[in-house]
């Protein structure tokens, strides 16, 4: 199997987790969506020298994730592979940034190094906080949800087109690495060129698609309004989550807990 | 009152880059007709099909559906009464569930929402995938796209049912149960397809179209017995009108195999 179609059947993977029936998956995708974003806005909020406050704050996707009954390593795979992106906007500090702020027995840390690391801390943190959420809540609830809180129409619309058809250009993108794998010899046929046929066909078989959809779309009444039944329920159990969490979030915000936990243990000590 | 009929008079279309593809097409099928669509690849069938529902619009030449000839004012109306299956379900599925989808079409039509409700579930209960109604599309078989593909126009009610190769990429049990299906629909139906076998079962009229014109068109027991005009749309006499190779039995009639 290609290294393309591993990812596909990986991407399916997701819906899957969200079609679970755990205490977080029935919650109201609202809920879970604004205390993400909450979480996520925290942790941005931050100074850039900032790493023991964070910490604590992975208890949140751990929280999804346990209750959620999600696969950590799947979670830390999908991680890991969007972490490039992470290391490429920090990876300049250290060298940008050489003043020293903290000496370890002897070991200099400059600024850069730390800011860094909060970067990466951040990127753990809010990206592990969107997978998860994704994991325990599926990705149409959530674009569903992003409309209902009033985001552009436009916007939702895209992501959930995006979503369905991701589905079938993979496949079809597949279809025509293998058509293609089959009648390679000798790496001759791997080329730049024919990649760009490819690539070009693919395009234009996508337009061909696009055109047919919205055909299907327009036979059946569409006029630039999608409308979805869906009965969403915001309750007591969503007001209690959301409150609770968030809570916890302006807790961690204003109070130190390392420092806090480290310097009660060593007046104990002391 | 809709009479379910469909009528084209002298239908041209021309698509912008210059390809005529229909060329003066005329017939008209009346309430509970069941008409096959036949022709090789290119004679513009699905062009035609595109046209019923006021997809797209004739060049020149008319067509009344029902009481009411294509206007820009009744497409609407049109849209309701035409329901369309197209070829290739995944064009057809483009929402985030089963249930969505066949809930797309009457929540357009500004159905209230527990009628819509017992729409979906109507039609996907007669398709028999009332149970699939939770998933994703593209997690589904090609059998159950296609049903679920039907259920989604179904859901609106139409009087007339077109569809463009139903039985395309059909395993043969999903295939039967297709045409068993069909059977058992009283719209006015019109099928574009090459599955001459399922025509036999299906349809008691046929139009040849070659070259976007009909040449032929009449009981689908006398054309598909008609070799040479069949042979001249690139397509061959259906296997159940052929003498069976095994025991020479005579075309056309009940073979009961052991």
């Amino acid at each position: 199997m290609g290294k393309l179609e591993k990812h596909f059947y990986d991407i399916g993977l997701l819906d899957t987790l969200a079609g679970q029936d755990t205490a977080v998956h029935r919650l109201d995708p609202r809920a879970k969506l604004i205390t993400t974003m909450v979480f996520i806005v925290t942790v941005l909020s931050f100074g850039k020298y900032v790493i023991s406050a964070l910490v604590p704050f992975v208890i949140y996707p751990l929280f999804l994730l346990t209750a959620g009954n999600l696969p950590p390593g799947y979670i830390l795979k999908k991680i890991l592979l969007v972490s490039p992106f992470a290391v490429m906007v920090g990876i300049f500090n250290p060298m940008l940034d050489q003043n020293t702020l903290l000496t370890i027995g002897g070991l200099s840390v400059s600024g850069g190094w730390i800011s860094f690391t909060s970067i990466l801390l951040r990127f753990f943190l809010t990206v592990g906080a969107a997978m998860t959420l994704l994991a325990v809540t599926g990705f149409h609830a959530v674009c569903m949800s992003l409309e209902k809180l009033g985001a552009p129409r436009f916007f939702a619309l895209q992501l959930l087109f995006l979503y369905r058809y991701l589905f079938v250009l993979v496949d079809e993108a597949v279809r025509m690495v293998r058509a293609r794998s089959v009648r390679v010899f000798n790496g001759r046929g791997m080329g730049v060129a024919v990649y760009g046929s490819l690539l070009g066909h693919l395009l234009l078989r996508t337009l061909d698609r696009a055109q047919r959809i919205h055909s299907a779309m327009w036979c059946r009444g569409f006029d630039g309004n999608i409308r979805i039944l869906k009965p969403l329920s915001f309750g007591r159990t969503e007001y209690v989550f959301m409150a609770a969490w968030i809570l916890a979030f302006i807790v961690l915000r204003l109070a130190n807990f390392p420092v806090w936990l480290g310097s009660t243990v060593a007046g104990i000590m002391g | 009152m809709s009479h379910h009929i469909v009528e084209a008079q002298d239908l041209h279309f021309t698509y912008p880059d210059g390809t005529q593809v229909l060329q003066g097409i005329s017939f008209r099928i009346t309430h509970g007709e069941s008409v096959a669509i036949v022709g090789a690849n290119g004679a513009g069938k699905s062009t035609l099909l595109l046209h019923l529902n006021g997809y797209l619009t004739a060049t020149s030449g008319g067509l009344r559906i029902g009481d009411s000839p294509m206007t820009p004012e009744n497409l609407k109306h049109v849209r309701r009464a035409v329901g369309l299956v197209f070829q290739d379900p995944d064009d057809q599925l483009f929402m985030p569930t089963v249930f969505d989808d066949v809930a797309f079409g009457p929540l357009n039509l500004g159905l209230p929402e527990a009628e819509v409700q017992d729409k979906v579930k109507e039609a996907l209960e007669t398709v028999g995938a009332w149970h699939l109604h939770d998933r994703p599309p593209y997690r589904l078989s090609g059998g159950e796209k296609r049903a679920v593909a039907i259920a989604t126009v179904l859901s609106m009610s139409p009087d007339i049912l077109v569809m463009d190769e139903p039985s395309s990429n059909l395993d043969p049990r999903s295939r039967r149960g297709l045409i068993n299906l069909l059977k058992g629909f009283t719209h006015t139906k019109i099928i574009a397809t090459h599955d001459l076998d399922m025509v036999m079962d299906l349809c008691h009229r046929t139009l040849v179209i070659r070259e976007g014109g009909i040449i032929a068109d009449g009981p689908t027991a006398e054309i598909m017995r008609n070799e040479e005009l069949l042979a001249s749309s690139n397509l061959e006499m259906p296997l159940s009108l052929r003498t069976c190779p095994a025991c020479g039995e005579t075309p056309g009639l009940v073979s009961t195999h052991r």
